[in-house]
Order: C-alpha cells, then structure tokens, then sequence
C-alpha cells in the first residue's frame, strides 16, 4: 500500500468535519458544503481496496463500464431533483436522498456479506456483525423514508394504527434481531443465505411498520431520526476497511441524533412517544372537547394595516399554513413595505415549524428575507413584551398558550413562541378549525387577539397595498 | 479486530456532536442535507463492490448500490448549495 494513502484519508476526513464546521454560520455555510464535497472527490480518488490497494489501478473491465454508467444515472437523478424540487418540498427530497443511500448501504453490505459467508477463509464475527447491522439500518431507512416521503406528499398522511400493532412490530423486531445473532455466530453455514434473505426482507417491512403509524406532522423527527441511518454506513467502512467511511457515516449518524433530540425537546415529547404514540389520531379529541371560554373577535385588513404601519416593532410567526398557502413572498413584500417605513420586523422561527428542521428559515431565504430578520425562539421570547404587532401567520400550535397555562393540554410543557405577550396579535387563519393536533388554541380567545379570516396570500397582498395606501 | 478503526469511530462521535451542536437551527435543512451528501460516501462501498463483483446478482445489486449513492452525493451536494445560496444577509 502506498503509505500517503492513509495520510490522505486524514486530509478527507478534516475536510468533512470542517465543512460541517463552516456550516455554523450563514455567511460561511455554502463554502462549508464545498469544502465537504472536495473532501468527497478526494475520497473518491484515493478509494482502496480492502487489500489495500486503489480500486482503479486494476485494469479495465465490463464491472468498471457499469461503475460509469451507474454513477451518471445517479447523477442525472439527483441533479434533476435537486435543481427541480421546490422548497416547499425539501422534506421529501431529503427523505428520499435518505432513502437512496439507505439502500445502497444494505445493498453493499449485503454483497459483502453473501460473498463472506461463501468465501473458504469466511468472517470474523466482528465484520459479520457490522455488515448485518448495515443491511438491518440501511434496508429498514430505505423504506421507511419510501413511507415519510409518500406521507409528506399528503398519501396517507393519517397515522394507520390497529390494536396490538405495537406488540406486532416488537415481536417483528425480535425475529430480525435473532436472525442477526444466528447469523453473526453461524455466517458460514448452510442456511446462512436463506436466513439473511429473510432477515433483509423482514428489516424492509419494518421500515414500513415502523413510519405507518406516524402523522404528517410527526415528520421532522422522523426525517431527523432516518437520517441517523448514517450509522449504516460506518458498519459498511467496518466491514471493507474503509476509514472515510467512517468517518463520515459517524458525522451523520450523529447530525441525525442530535437532530432528532432537538425535535423531540421542540415538542416536549419523548422519542418513544413520537415513534410508537400515534399522536393526533387518539387522546386529543377530547381535549378539543374541553372549549375555552371567551369570544373569538374578527378584524379587517384596513385596521391590520393600520396598527402594522404605526408600530414600532412587529413578529411575524409563520407555520406551516404560510407554506402551504405559497404566501411567503407576499410576506416579504409586506416587511419590506413595512420597512420602509421605518417599522422593526423580525420573524419568530420555531424549531419545529416547518415539516423538518430550519424548513421555515429555507422558505424565508427564498423569499429574500435577509437570514439577519429570522430570529430563534429562545432568543426572542423574551422580549415579545415589547413588540407592538405579531403577525401569526398559519402557526398554531407553537403558539398555543395552553403550553403554558394547560395542564390538562396534550402540549402542556412544549415549548411555545410568547405570541401572546405582545401588545395585540393578529392571527391570520382560513377559518376555526382546530390545529393538526386538535387542541383548542387558547391564543385565539386572548383580549389581546384579533382573528384575520381569509386565504393567508390573499390577505397579506390586500396588507400590503393599504400600508402603501396609508 | 482492529481496534484502531473502533477508535476512530469514538472519537468521532465526539467530534460529529461537538461540531453539529454548533450548528444554528437557521440552517438545520442544509445541515441535514449536507451530512445527507455526506453519507452518500456509500457511493464508494458500492464501486468498490461492483468493480469486483464476479456473479450476475452481484452486477446488479452493485449497480443499483452505485446509482442510488450517486443521485444521494451528487443531488444531496447540489440541493445544499442551491438553499446555502438563498441566505443573504440585508443590503
């Protein structure tokens, strides 16, 4: 082997964790990407052998005509994709990039696992046990980002339970695991191949069992959760020896991990509860059953854009509704408009707004909202008592003071934007209805709170010519 | 065994929290489909299969390993670049 080899994969590895470095501010963070792919195109240069030799000094064959066309179709694919996907569809691109990689890593570990147990040399129980658990996390990632993604496409959005499903999908889990061990101990023998073709098949429909049962909205941690399937592919570099595997399936596994918590802490819910609670399905009809008292009282645009044009500082909270309803250019139009008229705007992003993690931020930057206006929760909280308008536009939930003052609310705990402490909260929403998770929003019964009813796009273009009106 | 890739592996663990804890939740989509292109390195598993492999089963499943960790490198980069872009700061 040539001994720089080694030294060169250090360089690789440098350079993704670099990369991910530069991502922690906005300014560096595209550089941050570039530097992560040259890392990629390093590795891919000096990719070894598991005998350590390069995988490109063997001499040409029809194995190495496949490799170019495979890698230009993949190519074209994701290219396509990544040019042509709206932001508004992020979520599903990620779930199926996670998806795509969670494949191949089973694929791969699968080939180098059959080929083991038929080798006369055969496994150690070290790189068998690594090569099962990439094919386990990396078939159930494959489909269960096939689930995620079909659910955030509005298919099946409804969580799908039936009694006992849990215990179902524990006892499927146990078969898997015990095929694992068998197979880590017995790689060799005669059953092995039939015995890993059940194993894999069995991973493939938990990853369905698993995300059925989930609720659009629950998606943020599930993509979060699928992209910790990066584990998948350090068991890979295990298994053929490949460092930079490591490495770089060790930094995703925990960029999901992480990502996951964080959700998770967003919606002051445990794990378990997201996976295996079925939230939005059952327990929270009664509490939409519960009533607030108070009266809901409506405002017309004009008045909004009164109180908008002569305030001092204005929040604009936007959810998922603001998305759906295309209306954040509208928004930006209205902040600028605002702007100019020497009115502070700031926008309150809550970490779970959005259908996956910072999916709010994205959509405000394509709609040219400088990065500088978009403030985090828990840096803005504390002073929403001095704002003088917040613009709630399709939030709900994260907004939701029975957060705060509910103990009986399936929310209670989660952490909430402090909408309601500003002077006066506009809540721009189509009609009554409750949220995704049914519960009353004590918000909208606030003596502060004026409800806005209407298409979110429509009424914020009719804001914006009665603040260049007034 | 050996031990040192285990190695590895710990300390970049470590590492993988400490640098994405840093990370602003602004910028958690690109995080996660950066380290999403990060992980389509899965890519070279699959050349690296496919360019020994010696029976049909293999060709194939090694093909498909190669296009699906090209469209997860080469789309997740480029998605990540296109949003990283968007972010600008106020003139």
């Amino acid at each position: 082997m040539n001994p720089t080899f080694p030294l060169i994969i250090i360089g690789v590895a440098v350079l993704f964790i670099n990369g991910i470095k530069f991502l922690s501010s906005p300014k560096t963070a595209r550089k941050g990407n570039l530097v992560a792919a040259a890392g990629m195109l390093i590795a891919f240069i000096f990719l070894l052998k598991t005998d350590g030799s390069s995988v490109w000094s063997h001499g040409w064959s029809i194995n190495y005509t496949l490799i170019v066309i495979a890698t230009i179709i993949g190519l074209v694919i994701g290219a396509t994709g990544a040019y042509s996907v709206k932001m508004t569809a992020m979520p599903q691109m990620v779930a199926m990039f996670n998806g795509l990689g969670g494949g191949a890593a089973a694929l791969v570990a699968s080939l180098e696992f059959i080929r083991g147990s038929h080798s006369d040399v055969g496994i150690t129980a070290f790189i068998a046990g690594s090569m099962l658990f990439a094919t386990l996390i990396g078939s159930l990632s494959f489909s269960g980002s096939a689930i995620a993604y079909l659910k955030l496409e509005g298919k099946f959005e409804k969580p799908m339970t039936f009694t006992g499903q849990n215990i179902l999908n524990g006892l499927i889990l146990l078969v898997i695991l015990g095929l694992c061990v068998f197979l880590t101990v017995n790689a060799s023998s005669t059953n092995a191949t039939a015995a890993f073709i059940i194993m894999f098949s069995l991973a493939l429909f938990f990853g369905v069992a698993m995300v059925m049962p989930i609720g659009g909205a629950d998606m943020p941690v599930v993509i979060s959760l699928l992209n910790s399937y990066g584990l998948a592919v350090a068991a890979d570099g295990f298994a053929i020896n490949n460092l930079a595997m490591v490495v770089a399936g060790t930094l995703v596994g925990s960029s999901g991990t992480l990502l996951t918590l964080l959700m998770c802490k967003a919606m002051n819910r445990p794990v378990t509860n997201v996976l295996f609670g079925a939230f939005g399905s059952s327990g929270s009809a009664a509490a939409a059953a519960g009533g607030v008292a108070g009266t809901v009282k409506p405002i017309q645009a004009d008045e909004v854009a009164l109180l908008l044009a002569y305030a001092q500082r204005v929040v604009v909270v936007p959810g998922y509704g603001m998305a759906v309803a295309q209306a954040q250019h509208s928004v930006r139009e209205l902040s600028d408009e605002l702007g100019k008229r020497g009115v502070e705007v700031q926008f309150a992003i809550h970490p779970v707004a959005g259908r996956m993690p910072g999916h709010m931020n994205v959509l405000l930057a394509e709609a040219n909202v400088p990065y500088d206006q978009l403030i985090e929760m828990e840096a803005i909280n504390p002073s929403m008592d001095r704002v003088d308008v917040c613009l709630v536009i399709g939030a709900n939930d994260v907004v939701n003071p029975a957060a705060r003052e509910d103990k009986s609310s399936p929310i209670y705990g989660m952490p909430i934007i402090d909408a309601d402490h500003c002077k006066t909260v506009i809540v721009m929403k189509r009609s009554m209805a409750a949220g995704f998770a049914g519960i009353e929003n004590h918000l909208f019964y606030k003596d502060n709170t004026r409800m806005l009813f209407g298409d979110a796009k429509a009424s914020l273009n009719a804001l914006v010519t009665a603040v260049k009106a007034s | 065994m050996d031990t040192n890739i285990l190695f590895i592996f710990i300390l970049a663990v470590y590492v993988g929290f400490e640098v994405i804890s840093k990370v602003p939740s602004m910028l958690h989509t690109p995080l996660m489909s950066g380290t999403n292109a990060i992980h389509g390195i899965i890519l070279f598993g699959g050349i690296l299969v496919l360019a020994d492999a010696a029976t049909l089963l293999a060709q194939v499943l090694g093909f498909v390993a190669v296009v699906f960790g090209s469209a997860n490198v080469f789309g997740g980069f480029m998605v990540t670049d296109r949003m990283l872009q968007m972010f600008k700061k106020k003139k």
